[in-house]
């Protein structure tokens, strides 16, 4: 299968203002995203997995690489991208109040979309009540002013507006972090039923490792604007074999604590900034398998089969620490469990 | 999911008290809000009714009636032509708040577009960044100079007349909008709606026109009725040193220079009233001005209501 989004090397370097240092916000990442998949993107607050989103909608330049998405260059700025790219990458933000304009309406936010296709305002109107149907909204919302709507219709309309145009690939960063647990539930159940529905493609930033375990169909973890392993989510959360990913798996929380999955591998110390990169692999400072070798250059990536990608000249020796770990099924049934409080009952 | 959906109109239909409500709890708890929208009020009628109301003509001369002191036939006296004082008092508003509106108003228009367009652009690199830091030293430099020399120079090269003054007007104030303007659009332009505009393929203008100009202007429409007394202080300051309106015009700060040379041998009439008039009128804008002020502010806005409820309560009981 071609891929819908094809990303190589993609590099972002800030400029800080006053000095001749960059922040290395993102660092050379490749990854693809075929149509209808979900990619989950995870990493912790400022791992670059934001700019990542924000470099594929045309939001931010990029200093390097490619972005191709169906044979078209996305890394082209706003203004210079052909129309007939409009309204096919859509995003939903974190903050569904941030999102929607305090003065307009919800009908006006959700046909916005349409207006820069050029529909004709009646098939803009019709569409607009056909979206908000399709998120579970009835058809008065469009009447009201988002300070009128809870956090949770907010996304909703969020995804409505997003999902207007009926867009190839939906960049989703951290959609429901600003939600409560059953809000949250209703908005992935929907991600997924639009999804089967219309087959979009999901970007999905989170950092949020129970959710994504849940939607993502493949997974990539980033750790200082690099990835440091990708493949099949499953794969990824039974066995991973980057001594990042390890600690950032078990450091998720989870309401039972007899699940929590018990791990000796452990990373010490701080996050080495970003303005200094060190030269070898980025988490030599910490991981307890760094050899020298590690810190003499970046790790190139290896396949593991099934597209499992690991950054890690000792990937075999965290597998033998780390043995397959049946908890991960436990987890991810836990994981449904969690997501499932709220949700309707399957029709 | 299907309660969440039946809460909504409820929502809707609740939670909005009436406004004219609101005005009239708050004219009574602050009068002095009141009184400068009564000040303003009453210039604006004199300036409409002044044909009906004058008793005489503005700007005829009768020199057989110069310097008369106030009186029953002449209510606010003569000048030093004969002309009556009263008549020019009432009709000059007609002039001084004519300029000082329509300068403050094309001010405002062309200072929120500028300072829209350079809040957009000002952080982005390139040509644009460049232009947008290029109109804010040239707003520098503009404010830099002393406002009324800066006027004096503009009336001095483009000819005494109305249309100059407004014009000097705008040019004086246009930095103060642009940036107010640019301000609030910097910060507004960081804000997600506007991102996701911009993602869905709406051009930088239609985006500016749609989300950042009305979420923008508060502070700027705020600065208006402040603005319309200075404007009016500035007209009336250009007539007094001859830049601004020609007598005869009746005009407030032209009355107050053609009269001030009598003051010495004690016919202070004809400056002082209308001085009064234009000290009276600046000071009624600036009451609106802080009204609004109060207006925008929720904050404050929503501890006066709770005030003024406190109050209610205590005097029912």
């Amino acid at each position: 299968m071609t891929p819908l989004l094809e990303v190589r090397q993609l590099t972002k370097r800030f400029p800080i203002a006053g000095s001749r240092s960059v922040v290395q916000a993102v660092n050379g990442i490749s990854f693809t995203l075929a149509p209808g998949e979900t990619l989950g993107l995870v990493g912790e607050s400022g791992s670059g997995k934001t700019t990542v989103g924000r470099c594929i909608l045309g939001l931010t330049d990029i200093s390097d690489g490619s972005i191709a998405f169906n044979g078209a260059d996305l890394s082209l700025t706003r203004r210079q991208k052909p129309a007939s790219l409009r309204g096919q990458v859509q995003i939903v933000f974190q903050e569904p109040a941030d999102a929607l304009d305090p003065r307009m309406r919800i009908g006006a936010a959700v046909e916005e979309p349409l207006l820069a296709l050029g529909t004709p305002r009646d098939e803009r109107r019709a569409r607009a009540a056909e979206a908000v149907g399709f998120v579970g909204l009835d058809h008065r919302v469009l009447r009201l002013y988002p300070a009128e709507l809870s956090a949770g219709q907010q996304q909703r309309v969020g995804i409505a507006r997003a999902m207007i145009t009926r867009p190839k690939l939906l960049v989703l960063d951290e959609p429901t972090s600003a939600l409560d647990p059953t809000a949250r539930a209703d908005i992935i159940e929907l991600l997924v039923r639009l999804q089967k529905q219309f087959g979009t493609a999901y970007l999905f930033i989170s950092h949020d490792l129970s959710t994504v375990r849940f939607i993502s169909h493949r997974v990539a973890v980033m750790y200082l604007g690099m990835i440091v392993e990708q493949g099949d989510a499953a794969a990824v959360f039974a066995q991973p074999r980057h001594p990042y990913s390890v600690g950032l798996l078990s450091s998720v929380l989870l309401p039972n604590p007899h699940l929590r999955r018990a791990s000796s591998i452990s990373l010490s110390g701080e996050i080495p900034s970003p303005i200094n990169l060190p030269s070898g692999c980025y988490l030599a400072s910490r991981c307890p398998f760094a050899a020298d070798a590690c810190r003499a250059r970046v790790p190139p990536a290896e396949e593991l089969g099934g597209g499992h990608l690991v950054h890690c000249i000792r990937h075999e020796d965290v597998a033998q620490t780390e043995r397959t770990a049946d908890t991960f099924d436990r987890f991810q049934e836990e994981a449904e469990r969690i997501l499932s409080v709220g949700a309707p009952a399957p029709a | 999911m299907p309660e969440a959906e039946a809460t909504t109109g409820a929502i809707a239909e609740t939670g909005r008290t009436s406004r004219l409500a609101t005005l009239l709890q708050v004219a009574r708890a602050r009068p002095r809000f009141a009184l400068g929208y009564v000040i303003v009020l009453a210039a604006v009628l004199a300036g409409a009714l002044a044909p009906l109301v004058a008793p005489y003509s503005p700007v005829e001369a009768n020199p057989a009636e110069f310097l008369q002191p106030p009186s029953a036939q002449h209510w606010l006296g003569t000048d030093a032509v004969g002309m009556d004082i009263f008549s020019r008092v009432i009709y000059a508003p007609r002039i001084d708040l004519a300029i000082a509106v329509a300068g403050t108003l094309l001010s405002a228009v062309v200072g929120c577009l500028i300072g829209a367009w350079v809040g957009y652009h000002s952080r982005g690199g390139g040509l644009r960044g460049w232009l947008a830091y290029l109109v804010m030293r040239a707003a520098d430099v503009m404010q830099a100079f002393p406002v009324f020399v800066f006027a004096i120079a503009l009336v001095a090269s483009l000819g005494q007349s109305v249309q100059t003054v407004v014009l000097a007007i705008a040019f004086v104030n246009i930095p103060i909008y642009l940036r107010l303007m640019r301000s609030q659009v910097m910060t507004i332009r960081e804000m997600r709606y506007v991102e996701a505009s911009l993602v869905a393929g709406l051009s930088d203008a239609r985006t500016i026109a749609r989300h950042v100009m009305p979420n923008a202007m508060g502070p700027a429409l705020a600065q208006l009725s402040v603005n319309v007394g200075w404007s009016i202080l500035l007209t009336a300051g250009l007539s007094f040193v001859g830049a601004g309106v020609r007598s005869p015009t009746p005009e407030w700060g032209s009355m107050i220079a053609s009269g001030f040379q009598n003051v010495v041998t004690g016919e202070w009439w004809p400056s002082v009233f209308p001085g009064l008039a234009l000290a009276v009128t600046v000071f009624g804008f600036s009451l609106i001005g802080s009204s609004v002020e109060l207006f925008a502010d929720p904050v404050k806005m929503r501890r006066l209501t709770r005030d003024l409820a406190a109050r209610r309560r205590e005097r029912a009981a």
